[in-house]
């Protein structure tokens, strides 16, 4: 089992009012009405405080991600984050997970290639290279990629990204998107023939397809727990299953909010209004601007018209103990969180790459603090040895990670940066 | 009403093309929301052979064709060798909305293909002080009430396929989102892809309409092609948005009638 702290980055200190007083938290918030620089330049270094905090504690890996214009989360450039963490955690065995830098907004992709491969570099080979197609909200709205064009710009990018880590020749790109007549990576990344890939998504059965074929790890980034996720990761082990694939948990990810305290009912006092702002605030936006036009395609938009997926509630509807009740949230004393994080989630999704998100919406530092340093002393240990009996090699993490972790204060300081 | 596939782009971009009447031809080029047959095409029938392709990518059976076209250019050529097929030259070509946009590049691009031309509410230009509102990212509801005057009415039941039977209902929004997709493609996200540098090449007399009480493109825009277009005249219509042709279908029809009759058209 490996599993990593996972953070947004999101504003922690909203009006009360701000969804009835806005349309949205993404693409259209005001800035100058919600925000200071100065107190933002706090959540950077508080939400790096935070991964490095858990890096410290034993996690096996700390993650980052990319979103634009919103107050959701709002690290534009998670590989500037992940040099901070890359850099302070040199000597440890923790992984650099980027979720990461989104490569149809980034123009050429080659940057991509370029930056992630001097994440490598500077961590001494422990990068895991995520590579998203990126919402409809940060890729269609904020930086005017067109919605028809999203996936298949996506595919080109990562078919040069993969040939541009690997190719022992300087070669030409003469693609559809992107054009560049010298493709010769500097730097070159230390893992070979590359680092480990996952792809993050929602669902998309093209996306399932995409990551399976391509023998990468599947990442299903989920608000609403392991219940309504249980169909579609059902639908991805069948891909697995059909493609002739092994089915390898650690080919799985997943991402699962939890709270942990002394007792649930502590949990609740602490943590409900947190969890409450982040369903109702960080997650407030038209419901059409996941879904632009033509950002489907004709056989994905048929089958979801046709057959849609059972109504999601609103979570607007919802309360802290509704959350909780349904699995959005893993949350109560630390032998609740152990019991539903196995059943629920890494057993009942067969999971081998945990990730969870621990800093949720307000939470102010201390108490992030307090829940990591929770689960890191009372449920990480628990969960780590699930599936060693059942004898799967990660592929899909750094190769020189890969071994049963080593207990945090052993931790040395010669082993990375080289 | 007659209907044909025209394959064009070497076979690999189908389009159908509705007709209707007899008379000079008259070429329709359909928005955002997709073809659909409305009293206005069958008012101009009586006066006219009326000929209504569909936008690559949303003739039925065809959904990915508009694959093949990578931008506008493609587009434009892709239009001039359908009229080829058609054998249309010298028509008078009708746009709507985005359909105005295309219309107005093909008789920009190739003169001679428009004997005349008539724009309804067409985009194609940007003002920042006057801004068209993005279509594709409106819910539903405000989606409607953007595009038409009265958004319960029978123009916008008829364009948004308002059905009872579930079926129905399910494939008039599958149309309806694709068609504003495949479009979407050549204007995205802002729907001023370099016309005003082309314009100036339009030969043909062109009447601009205008829904007074358009909601997604501004009526000064009317004032925006009146002043770069070299023959142009500027008809406001009342009781109607941005779809002007469909809810008042006889006075619009009426306007291009006039405009052909008087000369407006070859």
């Amino acid at each position: 089992m490996k599993i990593s702290a996972f953070h947004l980055m999101p504003h922690r200190e909203l009006p009360d009012d701000f969804e009835k007083r806005y349309e949205s938290v993404w693409v259209t918030p005001p800035w100058w009405e919600l925000a200071d620089a100065r107190r933002v330049g706090q959540y950077y270094n508080w939400t790096l405080d935070e991964l490095l905090h858990a890096a410290r504690l034993g996690f096996d890996g700390v993650c980052t991600n990319e979103h634009h214009q919103n107050a959701y989360g709002f690290m534009p450039s998670p590989n500037i984050m992940g040099a901070v963490l890359a850099r302070a955690t040199n000597g440890s065995n923790v992984a650099i997970v980027q979720m990461g830098a989104t490569l149809p907004t980034s123009n050429p992709p080659v940057r991509v290639a370029e930056e992630y491969a001097m994440l490598d570099c500077i961590s001494g080979g422990r990068l895991v290279a995520g590579l998203p197609l990126g919402s409809p909200m940060d890729v269609n709205l904020c930086y005017g990629i067109t919605p028809l064009e999203h996936r298949e710009r996506y595919r080109e990018a990562f078919a040069l990204t993969l040939k541009a880590w690997q190719a022992r020749e300087i070669f030409p790109w003469n693609g559809r998107y992107y054009q560049l007549a010298h493709v010769n990576l500097w730097p070159r990344p230390i893992q070979q023939p590359h680092p480990p890939v996952w792809v993050p998504g929602s669902g998309s059965i093209s996306t399932f397809d995409f990551a399976v074929e391509h023998d990468v790890c599947y990442c299903f980034l989920s608000y609403s727990g392991a219940r309504s996720a249980a169909t579609m990761m059902q639908g991805y082990w069948d891909v697995v299953a059909r493609r002739g694939r092994e089915p390898n948990p650690y080919r799985a990810g997943f991402l699962q909010l939890v709270a942990v305290a002394e007792s649930d009912a502590r949990a609740e006092e602490k943590y409900a209004r947190h969890v409450e702002y982040f369903y109702h605030k960080c997650l407030h936006l038209p419901g059409a601007w996941y879904s632009p036009p033509g950002n489907q395609d004709y056989r994905s938009l048929v089958a979801t018209v046709k057959n849609p997926v059972r109504r999601a509630e609103n979570p607007k509807d919802l309360r802290y103990r509704d959350f909780v009740e349904k699995g959005y949230v893993i949350a109560g004393s630390p032998a609740t969180v152990r019991d539903r994080l196995r059943e629920e989630v890494v057993k009942g999704l067969r999971v081998g790459n945990l990730m969870v998100l621990l800093q949720i919406g307000s939470m102010p530092h201390e108490l992030a603090i307090e829940n990591i340093d929770r689960f890191a002393a009372e449920v990480l240990p628990h969960l780590r040895g699930i599936w060693d009996d059942e004898g799967w090699v990660n592929h899909w993490w750094p190769e020189r990670l890969r071994g049963p972790a080593a207990t945090p204060a052993a931790a040395g300081v010669a082993a990375g940066g080289r | 009403m007659n209907e044909r596939t025209v394959s064009v782009w070497q076979g690999q971009v189908r389009m159908r093309v509705l007709s209707k009447g007899r008379g000079p031809a008259l070429v329709f080029f359909h928005g955002p929301w997709g073809l659909v047959w409305d009293p206005f095409l069958d008012e101009l029938a009586r006066s006219f052979m009326v000929l209504a392709p569909e936008h690559p990518g949303t003739t039925p059976d065809a959904p990915d064709d508009v694959h093949h076209l990578d931008g506008l250019w493609d587009l434009v050529l892709c239009y001039d060798e359908l009229l080829d097929a058609l054998a249309v030259e010298g028509a008078l070509l009708v746009g709507h909305s985005f359909g105005g946009m295309v219309a107005c590049e093909v008789a920009a691009s190739c003169p001679r293909r428009a004997g005349g031309l008539v724009l309804i509410d067409p985009i194609g230009f940007w003002r920042d002080s006057d801004r068209v509102v993005n279509w594709m990212m409106l819910e539903g509801t405000r989606m409607r009430a953007h595009v038409f005057r009265d958004p319960d009415g029978p123009a916008a039941r008829l364009l948004f396929g308002d059905a009872e039977d579930e079926q129905a209902a399910a494939a008039a929004r599958v149309r309806l989102m694709w068609a504003m997709g495949v479009t979407g493609k050549f204007v995205w996200p802002i729907p001023d892809k370099g016309l005003r540098k082309r314009i100036h090449r339009v030969a043909a007399p062109t009447l601009v309409v205008w829904g007074k009480d358009d909601r997604l493109v501004p009526p000064v825009y009317a004032d925006e092609f009146a002043r770069r277009l070299p023959r142009a005249r500027v008809e406001m219509v009342s009781g109607a948005g941005h779809a002007p042709h469909m809810e008042q279908p006889e006075t619009v029809a009426r306007m291009v009638r006039d405009f052909a009759g008087s000369g407006g058209a070859a």
